[in-house]
């Protein structure tokens, strides 16, 4: 008793703030818009309650066997519709939850609808891709390879869309080598798939193209659904054209893709992936430049050391060289001669010598050492070898070894 | 061989194939003087044409479309805000 008396005091005089109705219907607003799952969603039921007023605003009620939401359309939105909803049917509406205030309703803000079962159409696709698998159309044996250098590039999109405008950009940017070739239609709307299918054969019977570029921008499913019709499905798998597609966005699974030769994420992802790069061109050919320069100076370095080669042995081949080969037989001969005559003199000196030494053996001084001596007349010098040569009283010089004395001839020579 | 081909009518590829093959033939050596000359000199003005190419190319924009009787025509493609 005590305890719930006190909790009623407290709240008559808690401190807390009072919130206003339209404050508070503003905040749940606010909690509801901040849920991304409320804010883009599709919600299917029976339609009800159906409003059209002269605002233009398409008013109707979703339900089931729990529960109702209220739904309004706004007139922009509506004019775009093809499909006017009305009591009894079955619906898929696509839009986000949010708060009429001064009603104090949420409901369900609408974008687009559908009739129920359009959602079927996803069943269809993959009854559609499982049967074109099974005929082998997505088989990786089928996938022609790209050519490196393509000259024409065939693109078959809108002429306005972006897409094509991303891929003229990257290929000016890329590979302005070539030349874009367009085969326009419509990618989007009942005629579509007729246009894209005719698009492409234009380009085969053209010939020139040597790659095709299928493109379109990003959209909802609904705008891609062009290129998941089996007709367009089947003229990219029997195109002789090696076909690129680049639909949508990357994380968008589209049938053409599975039948293209090869799938690009994006436009220009695909342009990107059926040209070379500029820039890796440009160094491809600086090397090639430089390889020819340099292979083309070790050419000439190596003609130069052969000719080098040659000149040496034809030098030694030549007739000059014979007449230096016969000059040098010459030299060395005379060299030879000269040291024979020189061997000679050498010889001879020698010889000299040794008879000097013999001569002075038996010289005069020698002789005389040994007691000879040596007699001469005094009048006029003559060496007395003969007793004929002297009479008695011939004055006489006689000379030894130290010296000279004189002498006198005594008797009569005789034997 | 489109050997006797002008140099100012090739494409970049056909530009490029035959520069390889003259730096090719050219590291196989055993060339006479005069013919490793011209093969060199051609060398060089491939290798000119190909960047020409590449530094002075402009992309090209053409569109195919069909007249009432079906035949394929062949116009400028002409792009607004390009």
């Amino acid at each position: 008793m005590l305890r719930r008396a006190m909790e009623t005091l407290t709240n008559l005089f808690s401190s807390r703030p009072v919130w206003a109705v339209g404050d508070l219907t503003q905040y749940i607003r606010q909690v509801l818009e901040s849920d991304y799952r409320l804010q883009d969603m599709w919600v299917t039921g029976e339609v009800s309650n159906v409003s059209r007023p002269s605002s233009g605003h398409l008013y109707f009620t979703l339900s089931d066997e729990n529960a109702a939401l209220r739904c309004v359309m706004w007139r922009p939105r509506v004019a775009r519709q093809t499909h006017i909803p009305r009591d009894g049917e079955l619906l898929e509406v696509l839009g986000h939850i949010s708060v009429y205030e001064a009603g104090g309703q949420y409901q369900l803000y609408a974008e687009s609808l559908r009739p129920a079962g359009e959602g079927a159409r996803f069943a269809e696709f993959l009854e559609l891709k499982a049967r074109l698998e099974a005929e082998g159309l997505f088989e990786p044996e089928r996938k022609q390879p790209l050519p490196e250098w393509p000259n024409t590039i065939g693109v078959v999109t809108s002429p306005t869309s972006a897409a094509l405008r991303d891929v003229v950009n990257v290929l000016r940017r890329r590979f302005p080598l070539v030349t874009l070739l367009l085969s326009p239609t419509q990618v989007q709307g009942d005629d579509a798939p007729a246009g894209v299918v005719n698009a492409l054969e234009s380009l085969n019977q053209d010939g020139r193209s040597d790659v095709l570029l299928l493109i379109r921008g990003g959209g909802s499913m609904d705008d891609l659904w062009t290129f998941n019709h089996e007709d367009v499905v089947r003229a990219v798998a029997q195109s002789t054209v090696p076909v690129v597609t680049g639909i949508g966005h990357e994380t968008d699974v589209i049938l053409a893709d599975f039948a293209a030769d090869l799938r690009a994420p994006t436009p220009s992802a695909a342009a990107e992936i059926a040209t070379p790069n500029r820039e890796i061109l440009r160094e491809d050919l600086a090397f090639k430049r430089s390889d020819l320069n340099q292979i083309f100076r070790e050419h000439l370095q190596s003609l130069r050391q052969s000719l080098e080669m040659w000149s040496i042995r034809l030098k030694f081949a030549s007739p000059r060289a014979h007449v230096a080969s016969k000059q040098q037989r010459l030299d060395e001969f005379m060299s030879r001669a000269e040291n024979a005559v020189e061997y000679r003199m050498t010889l001879s000196l020698t010889a000299i010598t040794g008879l000097e030494k013999t001569l002075q053996a038996v010289g005069p001084s020698t002789v005389f050492a040994r007691g000879y001596a040596v007699v001469t007349l005094a009048e006029n010098g003559q060496v007395v070898r003969s007793i004929t040569q002297v009479s008695p009283g011939d004055p006489l010089q006689i000379q030894v070894q130290d010296g000279t004395f004189n002498a006198e001839t005594q008797d009569q020579p005789g034997e | 061989m489109a050997k006797k081909k002008t140099i100012e009518k090739m494409s970049y590829e056909e530009a490029f194939m035959e520069l390889q093959s003259a730096v090719e033939k050219l590291e196989g050596g055993e060339l006479p003087l005069e013919e490793s000359l011209a093969l060199f000199e051609r060398g060089q003005a491939l290798s000119t044409r190909c960047s020409d190419l590449l530094e002075e190319a402009q992309l090209r924009l053409r569109q195919l479309t069909q007249d009432e009787s079906g035949e394929l025509i062949e116009t400028d493609l002409e792009l607004e805000d390009l």
